[in-house]
Protein backbone atom coordinates (compact mmCIF):
# COMPACT_ATOMS: atom_id res chain seq x y z
CA UNK A 1 0.00 0.00 0.00
CA UNK A 2 1.31 3.75 -0.78
CA UNK A 3 0.12 6.63 0.35
CA UNK A 4 -0.40 9.48 -2.52
CA UNK A 5 0.02 13.06 -1.35
CA UNK A 6 -3.59 13.89 -1.94
CA UNK A 7 -4.12 11.04 0.57
CA UNK A 8 -1.07 12.06 3.24
CA UNK A 9 -2.91 15.54 2.89
CA UNK A 10 -6.36 14.53 3.79
CA UNK A 11 -4.86 12.27 7.37
CA UNK A 12 -2.84 15.31 8.02
CA UNK A 13 -6.31 17.43 7.97
CA UNK A 14 -7.67 14.23 10.12
CA UNK A 15 -5.37 14.64 12.22
CA UNK A 16 -5.90 18.34 12.61
CA UNK A 17 -1.88 18.85 12.29
CA UNK A 18 -0.80 21.31 9.43
CA UNK A 19 1.59 20.33 7.27
CA UNK A 20 3.54 22.56 4.77
CA UNK A 21 2.33 21.66 1.14
CA UNK A 22 6.06 21.16 0.52
CA UNK A 23 6.37 18.67 3.52
CA UNK A 24 3.44 16.01 1.96
CA UNK A 25 5.97 13.93 -0.39
CA UNK A 26 8.37 13.16 2.46
CA UNK A 27 5.19 12.51 4.72
CA UNK A 28 3.75 9.96 2.46
CA UNK A 29 7.16 8.17 1.61
CA UNK A 30 7.23 7.66 5.82
CA UNK A 31 3.77 6.68 5.78
CA UNK A 32 4.01 4.30 3.25
CA UNK A 33 7.09 2.76 4.43
CA UNK A 34 5.73 2.19 7.90
CA UNK A 35 2.29 0.77 5.91
CA UNK A 36 4.41 -1.87 3.83
CA UNK A 37 5.65 -3.33 7.19
CA UNK A 38 2.41 -3.77 8.33
CA UNK A 39 1.52 -5.48 5.26
CA UNK A 40 2.64 -8.83 6.81
CA UNK A 41 -0.11 -9.20 8.58
CA UNK A 42 -1.96 -10.11 5.72
CA UNK A 43 -0.03 -13.63 5.84
CA UNK A 44 -2.09 -14.65 9.13
CA UNK A 45 -4.76 -16.32 8.85
CA UNK A 46 -7.38 -14.66 10.94
CA UNK A 47 -10.56 -16.26 10.21
CA UNK A 48 -12.77 -16.98 12.76
CA UNK A 49 -10.89 -15.41 15.54
CA UNK A 50 -12.22 -12.50 17.42
CA UNK A 51 -10.56 -8.70 17.55
CA UNK A 52 -8.71 -9.00 21.23
CA UNK A 53 -10.76 -6.08 23.22
CA UNK A 54 -9.38 -6.79 26.99
CA UNK A 55 -5.80 -7.65 27.62
CA UNK A 56 -7.02 -9.44 30.47
CA UNK A 57 -10.95 -11.33 30.89
CA UNK A 58 -12.53 -9.23 33.34
CA UNK A 59 -15.71 -7.43 33.28
CA UNK A 60 -15.17 -3.62 33.49
CA UNK A 61 -16.56 -2.18 37.13
CA UNK A 62 -19.83 -0.27 36.90
CA UNK A 63 -19.70 2.72 39.49
CA UNK A 64 -22.77 4.69 40.87
CA UNK A 65 -24.11 7.12 38.84
CA UNK A 66 -23.43 9.73 41.21
CA UNK A 67 -21.75 13.13 41.64
CA UNK A 68 -18.53 12.64 43.32
CA UNK A 69 -17.25 16.07 43.01
CA UNK A 70 -17.59 19.46 41.33
CA UNK A 71 -16.97 23.04 42.79
CA UNK A 72 -13.55 23.06 41.09
CA UNK A 73 -13.93 25.46 37.99
CA UNK A 74 -10.78 27.48 39.03
CA UNK A 75 -8.84 24.15 39.17
CA UNK A 76 -9.79 23.44 35.92
CA UNK A 77 -9.29 26.37 34.29
CA UNK A 78 -5.85 26.95 36.03
CA UNK A 79 -3.94 25.85 33.09
CA UNK A 80 -5.79 27.16 30.41
CA UNK A 81 -3.65 28.99 27.73
CA UNK A 82 -6.89 31.47 27.55
CA UNK A 83 -9.58 31.47 30.17
CA UNK A 84 -11.84 34.65 30.64
CA UNK A 85 -14.88 34.92 33.07
CA UNK A 86 -14.78 31.65 34.19
CA UNK A 87 -14.89 29.71 30.60
CA UNK A 88 -12.33 28.46 28.21
CA UNK A 89 -11.47 31.54 25.38
CA UNK A 90 -11.56 30.05 22.02
CA UNK A 91 -11.48 31.68 18.61
CA UNK A 92 -14.67 32.74 16.73
CA UNK A 93 -16.40 29.21 16.08
CA UNK A 94 -19.59 30.06 14.24
CA UNK A 95 -19.68 32.98 11.51
CA UNK B 1 27.88 11.63 51.34
CA UNK B 2 27.33 10.76 47.71
CA UNK B 3 28.17 7.27 48.16
CA UNK B 4 24.58 7.26 49.99
CA UNK B 5 23.13 7.85 46.42
CA UNK B 6 24.17 4.24 45.31
CA UNK B 7 22.19 2.40 48.18
CA UNK B 8 19.61 -0.21 47.20
CA UNK B 9 16.07 0.35 48.81
CA UNK B 10 16.45 -2.44 50.78
CA UNK B 11 19.69 -1.66 52.30
CA UNK B 12 18.63 1.86 52.93
CA UNK B 13 15.34 0.80 54.57
CA UNK B 14 16.93 -1.65 56.75
CA UNK B 15 19.84 1.00 57.66
CA UNK B 16 17.45 3.81 58.27
CA UNK B 17 15.39 1.46 60.43
CA UNK B 18 18.24 0.69 62.42
CA UNK B 19 19.09 4.29 62.85
CA UNK B 20 22.29 4.19 61.10
CA UNK B 21 21.15 7.05 58.09
CA UNK B 22 18.73 9.45 57.86
CA UNK B 23 16.17 10.10 54.58
CA UNK B 24 17.40 13.70 55.24
CA UNK B 25 21.13 12.05 54.47
CA UNK B 26 19.99 10.50 51.09
CA UNK B 27 18.12 12.62 50.34
CA UNK B 28 20.84 15.41 50.30
CA UNK B 29 23.39 12.85 49.15
CA UNK B 30 20.86 12.20 45.96
CA UNK B 31 20.79 16.08 45.31
CA UNK B 32 23.84 16.85 45.13
CA UNK B 33 24.70 13.81 42.90
CA UNK B 34 21.84 15.57 40.56
CA UNK B 35 23.34 18.93 40.76
CA UNK B 36 26.68 17.42 39.29
CA UNK B 37 24.99 15.17 36.69
CA UNK B 38 23.01 17.54 34.10
CA UNK B 39 25.28 16.11 31.19
CA UNK B 40 23.04 13.01 31.95
CA UNK B 41 20.32 14.88 30.94
CA UNK B 42 18.28 12.58 33.40
CA UNK B 43 16.25 15.15 35.62
CA UNK B 44 14.32 17.70 33.42
CA UNK B 45 12.73 19.23 36.69
CA UNK B 46 14.08 18.97 40.01
CA UNK B 47 12.32 19.72 43.49
CA UNK B 48 14.79 19.29 46.08
CA UNK B 49 12.52 21.49 48.22
CA UNK B 50 9.62 18.58 48.25
CA UNK B 51 12.33 15.87 48.72
CA UNK B 52 13.92 17.33 51.62
CA UNK B 53 10.61 18.34 53.63
CA UNK B 54 9.46 14.85 52.66
CA UNK B 55 12.69 13.41 54.07
CA UNK B 56 11.96 15.48 57.07
CA UNK B 57 8.49 13.80 57.52
CA UNK B 58 9.77 10.66 56.53
CA UNK B 59 12.45 10.48 58.87
CA UNK B 60 9.89 11.46 61.63
CA UNK B 61 7.99 8.19 60.54
CA UNK B 62 10.66 5.76 60.89
CA UNK B 63 11.29 7.50 63.85
CA UNK B 64 7.77 6.41 65.02
CA UNK B 65 8.46 2.98 64.16
CA UNK B 66 5.53 2.68 62.11
CA UNK B 67 7.21 2.91 58.20
CA UNK B 68 6.51 0.99 55.24
CA UNK B 69 9.40 -0.52 53.04
CA UNK B 70 9.29 2.50 50.71
CA UNK B 71 9.43 4.99 53.68
CA UNK B 72 12.41 7.74 52.84
CA UNK B 73 13.79 6.10 50.19
CA UNK B 74 14.39 9.06 47.56
CA UNK B 75 12.94 8.63 43.68
CA UNK B 76 12.81 9.74 40.47
CA UNK B 77 9.98 10.22 38.95
CA UNK B 78 9.28 9.76 34.72
CA UNK B 79 7.81 13.06 33.47
CA UNK B 80 4.76 11.30 32.41
CA UNK B 81 3.31 10.63 35.13
CA UNK B 82 1.14 14.13 37.29
CA UNK B 83 2.43 15.01 40.08
CA UNK B 84 0.85 17.88 41.65
CA UNK B 85 2.10 21.56 41.10
CA UNK B 86 5.07 20.48 39.66
CA UNK B 87 5.91 20.62 35.66
CA UNK B 88 4.44 17.20 34.28
CA UNK B 89 4.66 17.43 30.34
CA UNK B 90 5.34 14.03 28.59
CA UNK B 91 8.70 15.35 27.34
CA UNK B 92 6.26 17.37 24.86
CA UNK B 93 5.90 21.36 24.02
CA UNK B 94 2.18 20.79 23.80
CA UNK B 95 2.47 20.66 27.27
CA UNK B 96 4.72 23.20 27.88
CA UNK B 97 4.11 24.89 31.41
CA UNK B 98 1.57 21.97 32.75
CA UNK B 99 1.42 22.09 36.12
CA UNK B 100 -1.62 19.51 37.26
CA UNK B 101 -3.88 20.20 40.12
CA UNK B 102 -3.90 16.04 40.99
CA UNK B 103 -1.64 13.66 41.66
CA UNK B 104 -1.22 10.14 39.51
CA UNK B 105 -2.31 7.31 41.64
CA UNK B 106 0.83 5.59 41.58
CA UNK B 107 2.95 8.61 43.28
CA UNK B 108 0.20 8.99 45.58
CA UNK B 109 0.75 5.59 46.47
CA UNK B 110 4.27 6.10 46.39
CA UNK B 111 4.21 9.47 48.55
CA UNK B 112 1.57 7.78 51.10
CA UNK B 113 4.09 4.99 52.11
CA UNK B 114 6.90 7.55 52.85
CA UNK B 115 8.73 7.80 49.81
CA UNK B 116 10.45 11.45 48.47
CA UNK B 117 10.34 13.19 45.19
CA UNK B 118 13.58 14.18 43.51
CA UNK B 119 12.11 15.51 40.56
CA UNK B 120 10.68 14.67 37.06
CA UNK B 121 12.78 12.58 34.57
CA UNK B 122 13.96 12.80 30.94
CA UNK B 123 11.62 10.20 28.41
CA UNK B 124 11.09 9.95 24.88
CA UNK B 125 7.61 12.42 23.87
CA UNK B 126 4.87 11.11 24.64
CA UNK B 127 6.73 7.84 25.35
CA UNK B 128 7.09 6.99 21.82
CA UNK B 129 10.45 6.21 21.29
CA UNK B 130 13.43 3.30 21.98
CA UNK B 131 16.28 5.95 22.20
CA UNK B 132 15.25 8.82 24.12
CA UNK B 133 15.80 11.31 21.22
CA UNK B 134 12.22 12.58 20.97
CA UNK B 135 12.49 14.44 23.97
CA UNK B 136 11.34 18.01 24.29
CA UNK B 137 14.22 18.51 26.54
CA UNK B 138 16.76 16.94 24.37
CA UNK B 139 18.66 13.79 24.69
CA UNK B 140 19.40 11.73 27.87
CA UNK B 141 22.65 10.35 27.93
CA UNK B 142 23.87 6.47 29.25
CA UNK B 143 26.17 6.74 32.35
CA UNK B 144 27.98 3.78 30.24
CA UNK B 145 30.54 3.74 27.52
CA UNK B 146 31.87 1.70 25.49
CA UNK B 147 35.52 0.86 26.27
CA UNK B 148 38.23 3.59 25.06
CA UNK B 149 35.33 5.03 23.23
CA UNK B 150 34.03 8.31 24.34
CA UNK B 151 31.04 8.66 22.03
CA UNK B 152 27.86 9.20 23.88
CA UNK B 153 25.42 6.17 23.81
CA UNK B 154 21.78 6.19 24.38
CA UNK B 155 19.95 5.34 27.46
CA UNK B 156 17.46 3.63 25.18
CA UNK B 157 13.48 4.87 25.72
CA UNK B 158 11.33 5.53 26.98
CA UNK B 159 12.19 5.72 30.33
CA UNK B 160 15.64 6.71 29.18
CA UNK B 161 16.00 9.20 31.64
CA UNK B 162 14.78 6.74 34.59
CA UNK B 163 17.27 4.60 33.55
CA UNK B 164 20.30 7.35 33.04
CA UNK B 165 19.01 8.59 36.80
CA UNK B 166 19.14 4.83 38.37
CA UNK B 167 22.21 3.56 36.69
CA UNK B 168 24.36 6.96 37.77
CA UNK B 169 23.14 6.68 41.32
CA UNK B 170 21.16 9.87 41.24
CA UNK B 171 18.57 8.19 42.93
CA UNK B 172 17.50 5.27 44.36
CA UNK B 173 14.95 4.00 42.36
CA UNK B 174 12.53 5.49 39.64
CA UNK B 175 9.35 5.04 38.47
CA UNK B 176 9.03 4.06 34.30
CA UNK B 177 6.25 3.37 31.90
CA UNK B 178 6.36 0.17 29.55
CA UNK B 179 4.12 0.47 26.31
CA UNK B 180 5.82 -2.02 24.00
CA UNK B 181 9.64 -2.49 25.96
CA UNK B 182 10.01 1.41 27.60
CA UNK B 183 11.09 -0.36 31.18
CA UNK B 184 12.56 -3.10 30.05
CA UNK B 185 14.64 -2.17 26.60
CA UNK B 186 16.48 1.02 28.63
CA UNK B 187 16.80 -1.12 31.92
CA UNK B 188 18.83 -3.53 29.97
CA UNK B 189 20.54 -0.78 28.13
CA UNK B 190 22.28 0.42 31.09
CA UNK B 191 22.49 -2.26 33.73
CA UNK B 192 19.71 -1.78 36.00
CA UNK B 193 16.59 -3.88 36.89
CA UNK B 194 13.17 -3.15 35.28
CA UNK B 195 10.00 -5.10 35.27
CA UNK B 196 6.53 -4.03 33.31
CA UNK B 197 3.56 -5.43 35.73
CA UNK B 198 0.88 -7.36 34.01
CA UNK B 199 -1.42 -5.32 32.26
CA UNK B 200 -4.23 -3.75 35.34
CA UNK B 201 -1.80 -4.76 38.58
CA UNK B 202 -0.96 -0.66 38.34
CA UNK B 203 -3.43 1.91 37.89
CA UNK B 204 -3.05 4.41 35.31
CA UNK B 205 -4.82 6.92 36.28
CA UNK B 206 -3.01 10.40 36.12
CA UNK B 207 -0.51 8.35 33.65
CA UNK B 208 -0.42 10.35 30.69
CA UNK B 209 -1.88 8.15 28.22
CA UNK B 210 0.16 7.04 25.26
CA UNK B 211 -1.81 3.37 23.98
CA UNK B 212 -4.12 2.50 26.41
CA UNK B 213 -4.59 -1.15 26.03
CA UNK B 214 -1.01 -1.54 26.41
CA UNK B 215 0.97 0.97 28.98
CA UNK B 216 1.71 -0.37 32.32
CA UNK B 217 3.85 1.42 35.07
CA UNK B 218 6.67 -0.68 37.27
CA UNK B 219 9.72 0.22 38.99
CA UNK B 220 12.97 0.75 37.60
CA UNK B 221 16.31 -0.33 40.00
CA UNK B 222 19.59 -1.59 41.02
CA UNK B 223 18.06 -4.94 42.15
CA UNK B 224 15.38 -7.78 41.62
CA UNK B 225 14.52 -7.37 45.61
CA UNK B 226 14.09 -3.51 45.05
CA UNK B 227 12.33 -3.97 42.30
CA UNK B 228 9.45 -6.22 44.40
CA UNK B 229 9.55 -3.68 47.19
CA UNK B 230 8.73 -0.96 44.96
CA UNK B 231 6.09 -2.46 43.02
CA UNK B 232 4.67 -3.86 46.39
CA UNK B 233 3.76 0.41 46.88
CA UNK B 234 3.41 1.13 43.11
CA UNK B 235 0.45 -1.75 42.36
CA UNK B 236 -3.02 -2.24 44.08
CA UNK B 237 -6.81 -1.61 42.53
CA UNK B 238 -7.79 2.03 42.27
CA UNK B 239 -11.11 2.97 41.06
CA UNK B 240 -10.52 5.52 38.76
CA UNK B 241 -8.74 3.42 36.61
CA UNK B 242 -11.61 0.96 34.91
CA UNK B 243 -8.98 -1.81 33.61
CA UNK B 244 -7.45 -1.85 37.35
CA UNK B 245 -7.00 -5.21 38.58
CA UNK B 246 -9.26 -5.53 41.90
CA UNK B 247 -7.42 -8.66 42.88
CA UNK B 248 -5.12 -9.21 46.00
CA UNK B 249 -1.64 -8.33 46.48
CA UNK B 250 1.39 -10.97 47.11
CA UNK B 251 3.83 -10.31 49.27
CA UNK B 252 6.57 -9.75 46.38
CA UNK B 253 9.38 -9.49 48.68
CA UNK B 254 8.89 -12.28 50.72
CA UNK B 255 8.41 -14.65 47.07
CA UNK B 256 12.36 -14.17 46.40
CA UNK B 257 13.11 -17.27 47.91
CA UNK B 258 15.84 -18.21 44.97
CA UNK B 259 13.98 -21.27 44.67
CA UNK B 260 13.24 -22.04 41.81
CA UNK B 261 13.95 -25.92 41.79
CA UNK B 262 11.65 -28.28 39.37
CA UNK B 263 10.01 -24.64 37.83
CA UNK B 264 9.50 -25.21 34.30
CA UNK B 265 11.52 -22.26 32.36
CA UNK B 266 10.51 -22.02 28.17
CA UNK B 267 13.07 -21.21 25.64
CA UNK B 268 11.01 -19.51 22.48
CA UNK B 269 12.25 -20.44 19.59
CA UNK B 270 10.64 -17.70 17.62
CA UNK B 271 12.96 -15.48 19.62
CA UNK B 272 16.46 -16.85 17.81
CA UNK B 273 15.91 -14.10 15.02
CA UNK B 274 18.23 -13.92 11.84
CA UNK B 275 21.39 -11.65 12.22
CA UNK B 276 20.89 -11.93 15.81
CA UNK B 277 24.21 -10.87 17.12
CA UNK B 278 26.28 -13.42 18.51
CA UNK B 279 27.19 -11.90 22.08
CA UNK B 280 23.13 -11.85 22.51
CA UNK B 281 23.10 -15.40 21.63
CA UNK B 282 25.76 -16.04 23.88
CA UNK B 283 24.37 -14.43 26.87
CA UNK B 284 20.89 -16.19 26.22
CA UNK B 285 22.87 -19.44 26.47
CA UNK B 286 24.51 -18.43 29.89
CA UNK B 287 21.33 -17.48 30.90
CA UNK B 288 19.61 -20.63 30.50
CA UNK B 289 22.63 -22.15 31.79
CA UNK B 290 22.15 -20.66 35.33
CA UNK B 291 18.64 -21.56 35.60
CA UNK B 292 19.39 -24.67 34.58
CA UNK B 293 22.04 -25.11 37.73
CA UNK B 294 19.60 -23.46 39.52
CA UNK B 295 17.28 -26.46 39.31
CA UNK B 296 14.85 -25.64 36.99
CA UNK B 297 13.30 -27.53 33.80
CA UNK B 298 14.41 -25.96 30.51
CA UNK B 299 11.86 -26.95 27.83
CA UNK B 300 11.76 -25.53 24.38
CA UNK B 301 8.72 -23.69 23.95
CA UNK B 302 7.31 -22.12 20.54
CA UNK B 303 5.37 -18.74 20.37
CA UNK B 304 4.65 -19.35 16.62
CA UNK B 305 2.57 -15.64 16.11
CA UNK B 306 6.26 -13.90 17.63
CA UNK B 307 7.01 -12.70 13.90
CA UNK B 308 3.76 -10.74 13.52
CA UNK B 309 3.92 -8.82 17.12
CA UNK B 310 5.86 -5.83 15.83
CA UNK B 311 3.53 -5.19 12.88
CA UNK B 312 0.61 -5.29 14.69
CA UNK B 313 1.86 -3.31 17.73
CA UNK B 314 2.88 -0.35 15.50
CA UNK B 315 -0.85 -0.53 13.70
CA UNK B 316 -2.56 -0.59 17.42
CA UNK B 317 -0.23 1.65 19.67
CA UNK B 318 -0.83 5.16 16.88
CA UNK B 319 -4.14 3.75 16.43
CA UNK B 320 -4.73 4.42 20.39
CA UNK B 321 -2.34 7.26 20.61
CA UNK B 322 -4.31 8.98 17.53
CA UNK B 323 -7.39 8.85 20.39
CA UNK B 324 -5.73 9.52 23.39
CA UNK B 325 -3.51 12.51 21.76
CA UNK B 326 -6.64 14.15 20.41
CA UNK B 327 -7.01 16.08 23.95
CA UNK B 328 -3.95 18.41 22.63
CA UNK B 329 -6.23 21.04 21.29
CA UNK B 330 -4.53 24.29 23.11
CA UNK B 331 -7.73 24.74 24.47
CA UNK B 332 -7.78 23.24 28.26
CA UNK B 333 -4.15 23.18 28.96
CA UNK B 334 -0.42 24.09 27.53
CA UNK B 335 0.78 25.45 24.13
CA UNK B 336 -1.56 26.99 21.83
CA UNK B 337 -0.05 28.63 18.65
CA UNK B 338 -0.12 32.75 17.79
CA UNK B 339 -2.83 32.90 15.49
CA UNK B 340 -2.90 34.93 12.24
CA UNK B 341 -5.65 37.54 11.94
CA UNK B 342 -8.63 35.71 10.92
CA UNK B 343 -7.95 32.43 12.26
CA UNK B 344 -10.83 30.20 13.23
CA UNK B 345 -10.41 27.48 15.62
CA UNK B 346 -9.31 25.01 12.94
CA UNK B 347 -6.59 26.97 12.41
CA UNK B 348 -5.81 27.11 16.03
CA UNK B 349 -6.23 23.00 16.54
CA UNK B 350 -4.02 22.46 13.12
CA UNK B 351 -1.08 25.18 13.84
CA UNK B 352 -1.01 24.52 17.51
CA UNK B 353 -0.57 20.33 16.78
CA UNK B 354 2.01 21.23 14.04
CA UNK B 355 4.01 23.35 16.66
CA UNK B 356 3.28 21.66 19.81
CA UNK B 357 3.94 17.45 18.55
CA UNK B 358 7.33 16.47 17.89
CA UNK B 359 8.06 14.68 14.45
CA UNK B 360 7.72 11.13 16.05
CA UNK B 361 4.88 11.86 17.69
CA UNK B 362 3.26 13.57 14.25
CA UNK B 363 4.22 10.28 12.38
CA UNK B 364 2.54 7.76 14.84
CA UNK B 365 -0.79 10.38 15.36
CA UNK B 366 -1.31 10.57 11.52
CA UNK B 367 -0.35 6.70 11.03
CA UNK B 368 -3.12 5.66 13.91
CA UNK B 369 -5.62 8.38 12.61
CA UNK B 370 -4.81 6.79 8.39
CA UNK B 371 -5.58 2.47 10.08
CA UNK B 372 -8.64 4.01 11.98
CA UNK B 373 -10.40 5.68 8.89
CA UNK B 374 -13.54 4.88 7.19
CA UNK B 375 -12.35 1.93 4.57
CA UNK B 376 -9.02 0.99 6.49
CA UNK B 377 -10.19 -0.01 10.35
CA UNK B 378 -11.03 -3.46 9.00
CA UNK B 379 -8.21 -4.13 6.81
CA UNK B 380 -5.44 -2.70 9.69
CA UNK B 381 -6.66 -2.42 12.87
CA UNK B 382 -9.12 -5.12 13.25
CA UNK B 383 -6.89 -7.46 11.75
CA UNK B 384 -4.04 -6.43 14.24
CA UNK B 385 -6.78 -6.84 17.10
CA UNK B 386 -7.20 -10.67 15.65
CA UNK B 387 -3.53 -11.24 15.69
CA UNK B 388 -3.12 -9.44 18.81
CA UNK B 389 -5.49 -11.97 20.40
CA UNK B 390 -3.49 -15.14 18.75
CA UNK B 391 -0.20 -13.64 20.27
CA UNK B 392 -1.73 -13.87 23.45
CA UNK B 393 -3.23 -17.16 22.60
CA UNK B 394 -0.10 -18.18 22.15
CA UNK B 395 1.52 -17.53 26.04
CA UNK B 396 -1.97 -18.72 26.89
CA UNK B 397 -1.15 -22.07 25.71
CA UNK B 398 2.81 -22.44 26.53
CA UNK B 399 1.54 -21.24 30.15
CA UNK B 400 -1.41 -24.05 30.08
CA UNK B 401 0.83 -26.95 29.12
CA UNK B 402 2.87 -26.28 32.52
CA UNK B 403 5.55 -23.43 31.71
CA UNK B 404 6.19 -21.20 34.47
CA UNK B 405 7.77 -18.35 32.59
CA UNK B 406 9.78 -17.42 29.58
CA UNK B 407 13.50 -16.67 29.11
CA UNK B 408 14.57 -14.35 26.60
CA UNK B 409 16.86 -11.73 25.38
CA UNK B 410 15.93 -8.03 26.77
CA UNK B 411 17.37 -6.61 23.43
CA UNK B 412 18.56 -7.22 20.11
CA UNK B 413 21.88 -4.91 21.00
CA UNK B 414 23.45 -3.79 23.90
CA UNK B 415 23.21 0.58 23.91
CA UNK B 416 23.68 2.32 20.71
CA UNK B 417 25.50 5.84 20.04
CA UNK B 418 22.84 8.40 20.64
CA UNK B 419 22.33 9.66 16.73
CA UNK B 420 23.76 6.56 15.08
CA UNK B 421 20.25 5.54 14.26
CA UNK B 422 19.47 9.69 12.52
CA UNK B 423 19.50 8.03 9.01
CA UNK B 424 17.99 4.38 9.64
CA UNK B 425 14.15 4.41 8.48
CA UNK B 426 11.82 4.28 11.82
CA UNK B 427 11.11 0.85 11.20
CA UNK B 428 14.46 0.34 12.07
CA UNK B 429 13.92 1.82 15.52
CA UNK B 430 10.72 -0.32 16.16
CA UNK B 431 13.47 -3.45 15.89
CA UNK B 432 14.26 -2.26 19.23
CA UNK B 433 10.98 -3.94 20.71
CA UNK B 434 11.08 -6.65 19.06
CA UNK B 435 11.24 -8.76 21.94
CA UNK B 436 9.55 -7.10 24.40
CA UNK B 437 6.25 -6.17 22.51
CA UNK B 438 4.50 -9.16 22.72
CA UNK B 439 4.52 -9.17 26.35
CA UNK B 440 2.44 -6.15 26.33
CA UNK B 441 0.15 -7.09 23.88
CA UNK B 442 -0.62 -10.12 26.02
CA UNK B 443 -0.57 -8.20 29.04
CA UNK B 444 2.29 -10.13 30.71
CA UNK B 445 4.46 -9.33 33.17
CA UNK B 446 8.04 -8.99 32.07
CA UNK B 447 11.09 -7.94 33.30
CA UNK B 448 14.65 -7.22 32.58
CA UNK B 449 17.69 -8.19 34.54
CA UNK B 450 21.33 -7.31 33.68
CA UNK B 451 23.45 -10.67 33.74
CA UNK B 452 26.62 -9.87 31.14
CA UNK B 453 28.55 -7.62 29.57
CA UNK B 454 29.47 -7.53 25.66
CA UNK B 455 33.07 -7.06 24.64
CA UNK B 456 32.93 -3.14 24.49
CA UNK B 457 32.35 -3.65 28.33
CA UNK B 458 28.56 -2.33 27.71
CA UNK B 459 25.64 -4.08 29.80
CA UNK B 460 23.43 -6.01 28.29
CA UNK B 461 19.87 -7.84 30.13
CA UNK B 462 17.72 -10.95 29.20
CA UNK B 463 14.06 -10.46 29.96
CA UNK B 464 11.87 -12.74 31.84
CA UNK B 465 7.96 -13.37 31.06
CA UNK B 466 5.56 -14.53 33.62
CA UNK B 467 2.24 -15.84 33.98
CA UNK B 468 -0.61 -12.93 34.05
CA UNK B 469 -0.99 -11.89 38.19
CA UNK B 470 2.34 -13.76 38.93
CA UNK B 471 4.77 -11.42 39.37
CA UNK B 472 5.73 -13.11 42.74
CA UNK B 473 6.57 -15.97 41.05
CA UNK B 474 8.38 -13.97 38.23
CA UNK B 475 10.28 -12.02 40.60
CA UNK B 476 11.50 -14.84 42.34
CA UNK B 477 12.95 -16.53 38.97
CA UNK B 478 14.56 -13.26 38.41
CA UNK B 479 16.15 -13.28 41.87
CA UNK B 480 17.39 -16.53 40.90
CA UNK B 481 19.09 -15.05 37.25
CA UNK B 482 20.46 -12.53 39.16
CA UNK B 483 22.19 -14.41 42.09
CA UNK B 484 23.43 -16.59 39.37
CA UNK B 485 24.70 -14.02 37.16
CA UNK B 486 26.27 -11.95 39.63
CA UNK B 487 26.18 -9.13 37.73
CA UNK B 488 27.86 -5.75 39.72
CA UNK B 489 29.53 -4.09 37.06
CA UNK B 490 28.88 -0.27 37.31
CA UNK B 491 29.32 2.29 35.07
CA UNK B 492 33.18 4.85 35.37
CA UNK B 493 31.82 8.02 36.40
CA UNK B 494 32.47 10.73 33.50
CA UNK B 495 30.03 13.58 34.04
Amino acid sequence: MSIDIDTARRVAHLARIAVDENDLPALAGELSQILTFMEQLNEVDVDGVEPMTSVTPMRLKRREDVVTDGNMQDKILANAPDAREGFFAVPKVVE
Amino acid sequence: MSELSKLTIAEARDAMRAGDVTSVEITEACVSAIEGADALGAFVHKTPEIALEQAKAADARIKSGDAPAMCGIPLGIKDLFCTKGVASQAASNILEGFKPEYESTITQNLWDAGAVMLGKLNMDEFAMGSSNETSAYGNAVNPWKRAGDDAELTPGGSSGGSASAVAGDLCLAATGTDTGGSIRQPAAFTGITGLKPTYGRCSRWGVVAFASSLDQAGPMTKTVRDAAIMLQSMAGHDAKDSTSADLPLPDFEAALTGDIRGKKIGIPKEYRMDGMPEEIEKLWQEGTEMLRSAGAEIVDISLPHTKYALPAYYVIAPAEASSNLARYDGVRYGHRAKLAEGDGIEQMYQKTRAEGFGHEVKRRVMIGTYVLSAGFYDAYYNRARRVRALIKKDFDDVFAAGVDSILTPATPSAAFGLGEMADADPVQMYLNDVFTVTVNLAGLPGIAVPTGVNAHGLPLGLQLIGRPWQEDELLNAAYALESAAGFVSKPAKWW
